[in-house]
């Protein structure tokens, strides 16, 4: 059932303040699964913490970011499972990265060299992971891969300034997925993109999926929109942590977590239903990261907030057959 | 003699590129549009489309290469002269930008931005009118003076900063709002509250505001009227549901069918 298992990660980003260190809790305890042939949605507002976690699900972490805790599992299609959060950057660079996880991080698309056409760059990524593969080889997969994906294969002798925007991005999506992995993240993929493009781009994204090219995503936005297209559950994050994870219609059609509910309700979308609603927001802001509340996170935001939320931290509970929430308002006695 | 309060005729603008050999793009293409009081109007379109160039023209900032802008009977860009008229012409004229912080100096707490406004009215900002007027607006936008000022742009959040340039345009009072993208970059749970200003601005003021956006859904939420702009021409125009439940073009209707819907799902087939 399990793709890859987080149990209460922490990852925090180190500042000197003055001459005074802290630590922002980017990720603060996140325990989240990522299913088998799930396509799983991770969204949140700005500064939340998705990014981070993009990049700690897979143990990417540069400093300032540190691993401060908690266990990271991966079950790969063979049936074995890897503890990657103890392995070092030498080992995840070998075995991990690319053949089992890849990652397309936000601006992606803007980092294709310039200089090198498609085919040089694809070539480059590849021979990192099997340093026996030839430039014709190289040309053979990505060929393939481009058809597969419905993109024309005149691509692979093109300098990357000679791509669209959404070209350039579904041919990172090629590249990026040449090894087949089993699961792939995607950081806010198409928030640059105009809307013809960007439906696309997730069209590209779904058919990685439904051809099992690769057999897991992370799709992270902060457009639920745009998301609950494809998306078979949706994890809700806020100042550093999960807030309510469930099927996707389910977030979007019955929200629990106070928080996912005011998302909802703000999210402002073509629909007669949204102009009938009229304009609405949650007051306040998100708390500091570095001197996160005792209790809930969103204690200050929150209208159904009681004594009990500003002393201790909800659990993360299963509500009913698919939802967890955490939230006080939803654990009983 | 109309009541418009802004119009404009054959409105065009090319830009020119190259040195040898020159290429000419017709950013703005013989726009005819017009403005009544008391509106919110969207001017709606893709990336590249002269959505900006339009405005900043509106703006009077940029000189249109043909074609008239006409506030108020006087046409901008000829009967417009010296300081003085340019000074009538931004207290009535005013805009947004998308990014909050570059609307703002760094270097000056964000007071100055509010101060500078009652100066182009011509109130002293160390009066107590001023200082109770600085207030007054801070609480229309739902800030709190005493937190909000005497702090730095980088202490607040893009939010924030945006219903500061809010408060200063509740100050200023100008006719016509320009809005590019107001709030593009600002978190979907707080946009609900800019929005809401901005039909305030309209409900109490009268004030008529431009709203520019590539987001067909804040679109269709706040107008009173909508006009979709497509490789610099006007393409269409009407209430929000005819654009959007009718749409006339070709192109309007593609788009439309490119947005996601937050309760409505595609259909992909491989």
């Amino acid at each position: 059932m399990k793709r890859l298992e987080l149990r209460n990660v922490r990852a925090y980003y180190r500042l000197l303040i003055g001459n005074r260190e802290a630590d922002v809790r980017a990720v603060d305890g996140v325990n989240l699964e990522i299913r088998k042939g799930e396509i799983l949605g991770l969204v949140g507002e700005s500064g939340c913490g998705k990014s981070t976690l993009a990049k700690v699900m897979l143990m990417n972490i540069n400093p300032p970011l540190f691993f401060k805790g908690g266990t990271i599992i991966l079950y790969t299609r063979s049936g074995n499972s890897l503890e990657i959060s103890k392995l070092n950057r030498e080992k995840l660079k070998k075995d991990v990265w690319g053949k089992h996880v890849a990652i397309i991080p936000q601006e992606a698309m803007s980092a294709l060299m310039p200089t090198l056409k498609i085919k040089r760059i694809a070539y480059d990524v590849l021979r990192s992971h099997n340093p026996d593969i030839s430039l014709d080889e190289t040309v053979s997969l990505l060929t393939k891969r481009l058809k597969e994906l419905g993109l024309p294969d005149y691509v692979v002798d093109r300098y990357p300034f000679e791509l669209s925007g959404g070209m350039a991005q579904r041919t990172v999506i090629a590249i990026s997925t040449l090894l087949n992995p089993e699961i792939l993240v995607v950081d806010e993929p198409t928030s640059a993109l105009d809307v013809s493009t960007q439906k696309l781009v997730i069209k590209t994204l779904w058919s990685l999926a439904a051809k099992g090219i690769i057999d897991s995503m992370v799709f992270i936005t902060h457009d639920i929109s745009v998301v609950r297209q494809i998306a078979d559950r949706i994890a809700v994050m806020y100042a550093g942590k999960i807030v309510e994870v469930a099927p996707t219609e389910d977030i979007i059609f019955d929200p629990q977590h106070p928080y996912t509910r005011g998302l909802i309700d703000s999210i402002i979308s073509l629909e007669p239903e949204v102009r009938k609603r009229g304009l609405r927001y949650i007051p306040g802001q998100p708390p500091n990261l570095i001197n996160p509340p005792q209790g809930c996170r969103f204690v200050d935001r929150c209208p159904f907030a009681k004594d009990i939320c500003r002393k201790k931290e909800p659990p993360l509970i299963k509500i009913n057959n698919d939802r967890l929430v955490a939230c006080w308002l939803h654990v009983k006695g | 003699m109309s009541h418009d309060l802004l119009k404009t005729k054959n409105l065009t603008k090319v830009f020119e590129s190259g040195f040898l050999r020159k290429t000419y793009i017709k950013a703005v293409d013989n726009v005819n549009i017009f403005l009544k009081e008391g509106e919110v109007v969207s001017l709606a379109g893709q990336s590249g489309s002269g959505k900006t160039t339009l405005a900043k023209m509106i703006l009077r900032v940029l000189e249109p290469t043909s074609g008239e802008i006409i506030f108020k009977d006087k046409n901008i860009w000829r009967d417009l002269k010296g300081l003085k008229d340019l000074k009538w012409y931004w207290r009535n004229v005013h805009i947004i930008f998308q990014n909050p912080f570059s609307n703002f100096n760094p270097f000056y707490k964000v007071d100055r931005t509010l101060q500078q406004a009652l100066e182009l009215i011509g109130i002293d900002p160390d009066s107590h009118e001023g200082k109770q007027l600085i207030r007054e607006a801070l609480e229309v936008v739902g800030l709190r003076p005493d937190e909000t000022l005497g702090k730095y742009p980088h202490q607040l959040s893009g939010g924030q900063l945006q219903r500061i340039m809010i408060a200063r345009a509740w100050i200023i009072k100008p006719k016509l709002l320009l809005a590019d993208e107001p709030v593009s970059m600002l978190d979907v749970s707080t946009r609900g509250k800019i929005l809401e200003l901005f039909l305030k601005l309209r409900d109490e003021q009268k004030t008529t505001v431009l709203f520019i956006t590539h987001d067909f859904g804040l679109a269709y939420a706040v107008s009173d009227r909508v006009m979709i702009m497509y490789r610099g021409k006007i393409i269409e125009e009407g209430t929000p549901d005819e654009i959007f439940f009718n749409p006339k073009h070709k192109y309007t209707k593609e788009l439309i069918e490119s947005v996601p819907m937050l309760y409505r799902k595609w259909k992909f087939e491989l």
